[in-house]
């Protein structure tokens, strides 16, 4: 198709045709950094947690006294795992994705933790049969025996005195990459160390903690026994997804009986999920109808102005008809139009949106767009396009060559 | 002539009724986006105390003496001793000291199951320095913080919810183990952003909707608090671990903020110079290390601390995109609008209408069009603002359109239709009439 006559038509209409293109360069711009950053918000909620979400329930318990936690606990726990359908119970300082966070600088040497760029970690530590509580998942390497629990107190630091720890996959890649973590040693401070005996599964921490997603897996876990002081709250009750909500009900009158002075707090994994990440959600939610409207906007605008350029043409149209250009001639003169106005869009697009993405990582911590995200949506918006000049252009095409005869 | 115009603006609006209804729609989609999310931000980054802000400080002074690469700013809370020292030497109008840490709470009378609640510790100075209202009863005395009274001043919800709304003053809460005495009752206080908490911002990577929370439900005596929850508090930060977990008197942490009132410049002056020669005689006795020291006022605080969350400020950037993407729509379409009445506007400039007069009339039309966009915007962003309020966020409840907001979004709306509509006024109002009148 020759284009020169397109480009002569276009020079007439200049005004309209500008706003055409910015109109489509602004929302591939937007359409880039919107669908990139939809993308990455539900990556963030696909991400694995690799403990039994369906079965678990956490159940925090307040205001007690912290110095009969030592006998507390087991009393509870020995309560608890006598209710019907529960299949394992243990307490644990904190739970994945409640905000609770227990974080700690560690490293693999003693001066490798006081370095600037040590990784912050998640610290669990729960008491013996947690690991079955949680449904972690080992990959290698061993669970804590029993002595391990029992030998393990909380130190005045906020740290167990033990001497093991299970991390998570991505936690020994980060301290040891391409090696094997069994076996080696973390620091905690300066003063705690710990070998690893078992590489679990990627567990999630509390909360992402501003350190990127990377570091969401970053977790480690420690033994603990009972003790005085109140910094083991949370209940851990694992029963099959079906007998979840009446165990949790069970449970909750028995810790209530059993602490009648107790502010006990009951919630299922899956609840701790979805709260965790509402907001998440409902930015997904807002960017989804942001493009939506947008994209209709803008095919709305090139309905209206196309139509208007049907309209003040009807009598070239008319001519061309009448002096042998067929019916498809017309159809392809207006998609051709728009497909030339739609890649001078996208080409602007694309700039803008890369430039929009460069100064959204500069100040609002986004990564970097991959390059395909570029194309994808200027396909999208040539696509939106032609649907959109497709009624106007039908219409053009079924002008009748008398019109060239008539005035006006 | 405007009269006319409107007249010949609303005949307009009857042909091209698709045309029309696109553009009055893009607006309004436009400015619902847009209003909703400024509405929102504007919300955020008020002034929570207009006309006092500037007459409150938050002062920091840097208590920790581990030598490492932390020190170009002080830590945004005071370790105890500094805190207490400022605090009693007494250099200001106003001071409060504030600390705050969840504890359990019951009333004795009221039969419910116990409550873990946020309890703010601090000083008498804090109701008047931030006009905090009260309902029933008022604040405790200074005595009452020298004497570390058992007394209390709670929320207006908390009344509601352990006595029903009644004057509860003089009754007994039982907080911990320890039974308080209400002093007073506040009306429903709801700052925003609650400035007062506010610290973290730079490590908070962004995400601060939390400083948008409610006030805490119970208020004490500084000493009271620290006595009765003794054992539950949380630092800021620590440069070694503390002895006591949780007891933070005298450990090596920060965990205390400061704020001071200060009525006039001189007094701010002498303040700094205050803060400052604080830290040099503590740095000459040995106990700290680090005599950088800040005094920001209450705004400067909390841009310090970034305080706007930063998905409120993208959203409304994205919004302006989408507004930005609606006003090219329009010109177009106005263009188009305009255009095909040539034949109409080359009659009236052949009759003796200026081109001033048309571009006048285009104009009209244009900023009708925004105007029935205006209305629609209105709806939509009350509509917005609905769904924001069912989010789950920390600031959802105070999320409404006030007068300004309203007014702004009308503003918004018919700006936005004049700018799009300029440029389609003044290719229309250069049509040759004879030209046109040719072609009839």
């Amino acid at each position: 198709m020759d284009i020169q006559p397109i480009l002569a038509a276009l020079r007439k209409h200049k005004i309209p045709a500008i706003l055409i293109v910015l109109e489509i360069a602004l929302a591939c711009a937007v359409l880039c950094n919107a669908v990139f950053m939809i993308g990455q918000r539900i990556g963030e909620i696909k991400l694995p947690n690799a403990i039994d979400e369906q079965g678990i329930a956490d159940i925090r318990v307040l205001g007690t006294d912290p110095k009969l936690s030592a006998d507390d606990v087991p009393r509870n726990l020995a309560a608890l795992r006598q209710i019907p359908g529960v299949t394992a119970a243990a307490v644990i300082n904190t739970m994945p994705l409640t905000n609770n966070g227990w974080n700690a600088g560690v490293g693999t040497s003693p001066a490798d933790v006081m370095d600037k760029d040590s990784p912050n970690v998640a610290t669990y530590f729960f008491t013996s049969s947690a690991e079955q509580a949680l449904g972690l998942r080992l990959l290698r390497g061993r669970f804590f025996t029993s002595e391990e629990f029992a030998g393990s107190k909380l130190s005045d630091s906020y740290i167990p005195t033990g001497h093991v720890t299970l991390v998570t996959q991505s936690l020994a890649d980060r301290l040891w990459p391409g090696q094997d973590a069994l076996g080696r040693q973390v620091w905690i401070d300066k003063d705690f160390h710990f070998t690893v005996v078992g590489i679990v599964a990627d567990v999630l921490r509390p909360n992402e903690n501003g350190e990127g997603l990377a570091a969401f897996h970053w977790s480690m876990f420690l033994p603990l026994t009972p003790g005085p002081g109140g910094y083991l709250n949370d209940y851990i009750v694992r029963s099959a997804p079906q007998d979840r909500e009446r165990v949790l009900r069970a449970a909750v009158a028995k810790l209530e009986a059993l602490s009648p002075n107790a502010v006990v707090r009951p919630i299922t994994f899956t609840d701790i999920r979805d709260k965790y990440f509402a907001n998440t959600r409902s930015m997904i939610w807002m960017l989804v109808l942001v493009c939506v409207v947008m994209l209709a906007v803008t095919a709305f605008g090139i309905v209206g102005l196309t139509s208007f350029w049907v309209g003040q043409r009807r009598r070239q149209i008319g001519i061309r008809r009448a002096v042998g250009a067929t019916r498809a001639h017309i159809l392809q003169h207006f998609q051709t139009e728009n497909f030339l106005l739609s890649s001078a869009g996208v080409a602007a697009g694309m700039i803008l949106a890369f430039g929009i993405n460069l100064y959204l990582m500069q100040h609002y911590q986004m990564l970097r767009m991959p390059w395909y995200y570029l194309p994808a949506s200027a396909i999208a918006l040539w696509v939106l396009g032609q649907l959109a000049v497709l009624g106007p252009a039908l219409r053009a095409s079924n002008v009748p060559p008398v019109v060239a005869t008539r005035d006006g | 002539m405007f009269a006319y115009y409107l007249e010949l603006a609303l005949r307009s609006l009857k042909h091209n009724r698709a045309l029309n209804v696109l553009m009055v729609v893009a607006i309004a989609v436009g400015i619902g986006a847009s209003m909703t999310t400024l509405t929102v931000l504007h919300i955020l980054s008020g002034d929570p105390l207009p006309g006092k802000s500037a007459r409150l400080f938050y002062a920091q002074v840097d208590g920790d003496p581990t030598p490492d690469y932390k020190h170009a700013e002080p830590p945004d809370a005071l370790d105890y001793q500094s805190a207490v020292d400022l605090w009693s030497a007494r250099r200001a109008d106003r001071q409060a000291l504030i600390v705050d840490s969840q504890i359990k709470t019951r009333a004795p009378e009221a039969n419910r199951p116990p409550l873990m609640l946020m309890m703010l510790s601090t000083t008498s100075d804090f109701f008047p320095m931030f006009e905090v209202p009260f309902e029933y009863g008022s604040a405790w005395t200074p005595e009452d913080d020298a004497n570390r009274a058992r007394v209390a001043v709670i929320s207006s919800d908390l009344n509601d919810k352990l006595f029903g709304g009644q004057d509860s003053v003089g009754k007994t809460l039982r907080l911990g183990d320890a039974d308080v005495r209400i002093v007073g009752v506040l009306k429903p206080w709801r700052p925003s952003p609650q400035f007062y908490d506010v610290r973290g911002g730079r490590f908070s990577n962004g995400d601060t909707s939390d400083y948008y929370t409610k006030p805490e439900d119970v208020f004490t005596p500084f000493y009271t608090g620290l006595e009765i929850n003794d054992g539950n508090f949380n630092q800021f930060n620590c440069w070694a671990p503390p002895p006591n977990p949780g007891h933070l008197v005298n450990s090596p942490c920060n965990w205390v903020g400061l704020w001071v009132e200060l009525d006039s410049a001189a007094k701010v002056v002498s303040y700094r110079e205050f803060l400052n020669s604080y830290a040099q005689q503590q740095k000459t006795l040995g106990r700290i290390r680090y005599t950088e020291t800040r005094l920001r006022d209450l705004m400067q605080w909390l841009d310090f601390n970034q305080y706007v969350p930063r998905n409120a400020k993208l959203q409304t950037w994205l919004a302006f995109a989408f507004l930005a993407i609606c006003l090219f729509n329009t010109v177009g379409l106005l263009l188009a609008k305009f255009l095909r009445r040539a034949g109409e506007i080359g009659v009236r400039r052949a009759l003796g209408a200026s081109r001033g007069a048309v571009f006048a009339q285009c104009l009209t039309e244009a900023g009708l069009i925004g105007l029935l966009g205006g209305v629609g915007g209105w709806l939509l962003t009350l509509l917005g603002l609905w769904l924001v309020r069912r989010q789950p966020t920390p600031y959802s409840d105070l999320v409404h359109m006030d007068v300004a907001m309203f007014f702004t979004t009308f503003v918004l709306a018919v700006v936005v239709s004049l700018i799009a509509g300029a440029l389609p006024a003044l290719r229309a109002s250069r049509i040759a009439p004879a030209l046109q009148l040719k072609t009839l």
